[in-house]
């Protein structure tokens, strides 16, 4: 049983993971809580399915379309809806809660209430210490770890890495310093959309294509985030793996209870900000003031 | 002068009430409010249903209430239930206090039509269910009769019957099981998502499995909307289940299957799947819900009777698809509504319910009759049994959705062997054949 309760966790746990990264990636360089953020999710999500199912488009060349076609609606709503208000970080929270529930009501209306769904990319399944994975839960794994790897690549060893951790850390010193902080923090927004777009085309074919689909993984992503430590991608991938394997424990050990796996994982997420308000390894607030 | 303004004015004022206050059976149109959520394929089935009855009962000219031949308007009324138990109550007190309507018909959560079922009693609106099971919803009009009388229940029959219909499919197939893979005890793994329909049927479950010689594996309750269900397949797997008894309404039958069939779990998949139901499901689990087997009201190819088959024909050449139960409102409107407002010449609820009450009439699934509970009160509840309504098992058998019961079903060791015409034989899927029989 601790098999299967770790390998369902880790599973798990890498599809939070390759949500929270990119949600942690905006808030950490431009201060941004982007309440949208597993929209963007869902309408990948959509535009596989249109794409895969109306158009007869392979899978993989309907993943790259729909990761381009959301990174640009995610710039659009950027730059509609939250660079105005940038500065009103409550603002910005209600205006990107506003911008979700319209792609909901858009995707309503366009295919309904129905449950869709997309082809795997690979199919089948594999056995390890006698527990089956399907080979499209190993890709979300193996993918969620090369993104972080990526992204920290990105962060640590590039130029435009340089800027977005300059900017996190100080907008006004960077711009002084000749950086245009708003071309990094588009560019950092088009990254995290890109991300969310780009977890959807991997993720989807595990779940089930609905207009509301962006709501749990909204829960469990704030959790993952606030657990790790608002801010911080490593924060964010370790969370991820707690609440994943939390939720295993609750199916394996209470069954009867597999309903509130959801809110165990919440719970302890509450647990540990009570003993640790700033998260696993986020930066204490009175040091960040 | 001022006598004919006086004149005027009465006449002006009695416009007026006459316009506002003109009681409903003096309308032009019989005003059916379809309620349910119509963005979702449960609300869809409720409005296709409704419209195939109100354009075959306009094409005839109507209804006749007493002498004036009426024709049917539907009003839409969309409940959005599964989200918003507020947008369900407004939808039923707008249906009724702005648009009118002479009665309703729909619904589907239980907990949503628990709540619209006391608006429309406080309206004495005739209110037919088409959804919800639980008990509870008739058991309201035994109780407090005055009150609740002008509900019934259209489909399905309550959940009591629905877990004994479950079990005789768990019978027949646990005994498929234990002959074709030489199984001494099958075991059975309940899996139900958390929803208040499905509490009775679990008990139920839990009670009856061992005195069908079988075992049960274990119990496990997901979110009725969870998208990741691997972890509990594997338990169950874990947990050496020959058999998995489903309770599903909601999206969780999608993952579910297809997960179930991904993984090639070695147990067959037997119960209620509302989403294994309809003609998407095998695009939904992409192929994956192969051989998964759910209570049904309807399957292409079965004719119970002459009006089956027509109906069913019917609906797939308007709607390009097979009918689920809850577009069962045809029935409603037809067969429940339609005669028995003829036979009381009037749009009175009261009339109404006293003819409907007392009726027994076919319909495309079988014959309607209403219950009495054991103190011979009105139940307005549907009755079950081979004379009457029994529902059907399908499964998905190679893309296609068949029925495999009732197949040489007998009812008591006295009855005679049923098998309604277009029934085909079950079959066990290849992954369970092989890991069994090991």
């Amino acid at each position: 049983m601790i098999a299967d309760i770790v390998i369902s966790g880790l599973i798990n746990g890498s599809v939070y993971a390759l949500l929270a990264i990119g949600f942690s990636l905006i808030f950490g360089a431009a201060r941004i809580v982007n309440l949208a953020h597993t929209a963007f999710y869902m309408v990948a999500s959509y535009c596989i399915y249109f794409a895969t199912h109306k158009m007869g488009v392979h899978p993989v060349l309907a993943m790259l379309v729909a990761i381009v076609l959301v990174t640009l609606i995610g710039l659009v709503c950027y730059q509609l809806f939250i660079n105005p208000i940038r500065e009103h970080e409550a603002a910005v929270l209600i205006a990107t809660i506003a911008v979700a529930m319209a792609m909901q009501e858009i995707m309503l209306l366009i295919f309904t209430g129905d449950y869709l769904s997309v082809p795997a990319l690979v199919m089948g399944y594999l056995r390890i210490i006698g527990v089956k994975i399907a080979y499209q839960q190993l890709l979300t794994f193996g993918v969620a770890l090369l993104i972080l790897a990526g992204v920290w690549a990105v962060l640590m060893k590039t130029r435009l890495g340089l800027a977005v951790r300059s900017t996190a850390q100080d907008r006004e010193v960077a711009n002084l310093m000749g950086m245009n902080e708003s071309r990094v923090a588009m560019i950092t927004m088009a990254i995290s959309v890109g991300l969310a777009a780009f977890a959807g085309a991997v993720v989807v074919p595990l779940k089930v294509v609905d207009p509301h689909m962006w709501m749990h993984p909204l829960i469990m992503m704030m959790a993952v985030v606030v657990l790790g430590g608002l801010g911080s991608l490593k924060g964010s991938f370790v969370g991820s793996y707690i609440l994943g394997l939390a939720e295993s424990l609750v199916v394996f050990l209470i069954p009867m209870g597999a309903f509130l796996k959801g809110s165990v994982a919440l719970s302890i997420m509450i647990a540990v900000l009570l003993i640790r308000p700033e998260g696993l390894f986020g930066i204490a607030f009175e040091e960040e003031r | 002068m001022k006598r004919s303004k006086f004149l005027l004015s009465v006449l002006l004022v009695a416009c007026l009430v006459m316009a506002v206050g003109m009681p409903a059976y003096a309308a032009k149109v019989i005003k059916i409010g379809v309620i349910g959520p119509m963005k979702f394929v449960q609300g869809k089935g409720h409005w296709n249903g409704a419209i195939m009855a109100q354009e075959e009962i306009n094409a005839r000219g109507g209804l006749w209430v007493g002498k004036k031949k009426l024709k049917v308007e539907l009003v839409k009324a969309d409940s959005n239930e599964f989200l918003s138990m507020t947008d369900a109550t407004n939808a039923m007190e707008l249906a009724i206090t702005r648009h009118k309507v002479d009665f309703l018909v729909g619904g589907f959560r239980t907990e949503a039509v628990l709540a619209m079922q006391d608006i429309a009693m406080d309206y004495k609106k005739i209110f037919i269910g088409c959804g919800a099971a639980h008990p509870e919803l008739c058991i309201r009009v035994a109780k407090d009769y005055k009150r609740y009388k002008y509900f019934f229940r259209g489909t399905p029959f309550n959940s009591r019957y629905l877990v004994k219909v479950c079990f005789i499919h768990m019978g027949t197939v646990g005994a498929i099981l234990k002959k074709a893979l030489n199984i001494p005890k099958v075991k059975v793994a309940i899996v139900a998502e958390k929803a208040v329909w499905v509490d009775p049927m679990i008990a139920a479950a839990k009670g009856f499995i061992p005195k069908m010689g079988m075992e049960v594996a274990g119990v496990w309750r997901p979110s009725p909307v969870a998208t990741d269900v691997t972890a509990e397949l594997s338990a169950i797997q874990r947990a050496g289940a020959h058999m998995i008894f489903t309770t599903f309404s909601s999206s969780v039958g999608i993952p579910f299957a297809r997960q179930a069939g991904e993984l090639k779990i070695p147990a067959a998949q037997v119960g209620i799947n509302v989403e294994a139901q309809k003609d998407g499901f095998w695009e939904a689990t992409e192929g994956k819900g192969n051989y998964v087997m759910t209570m049904n009201t309807y399957a292409r190819g079965v004719e119970r009777n002459e009006l089956e088959k027509r109906f069913v024909e019917a609906y797939i050449k308007r709607f390009g698809e097979m009918p689920t139960y809850t577009a069962d409102t045809y029935a409603a409107i037809i067969y429940g509504l339609a005669p028995t407002i003829e036979e009381a010449g009037s749009l009175d609820a009261d009339k109404i319910v006293a003819i409907l009450e007392n009726r027994e009439y076919a319909v495309p699934s079988g014959i309607v009759g209403y219950m009495k509970d054991a103190q011979g009160r009105h139940l307005h509840d549907l009755k079950f049994g081979p004379r009457y309504l029994t529902s059907l098992g399908t499964q998905w058998q190679d893309g296609k959705l068949v029925a495999v019961w009732p197949y040489r079903w007998k009812p008591s060791k006295e009855a005679p062997e049923i098998t309604y015409k277009g029934i085909v034989p079950y079959k066990i899927a290849p992954w369970i054949i092989e890991e069994h029989k090991k």
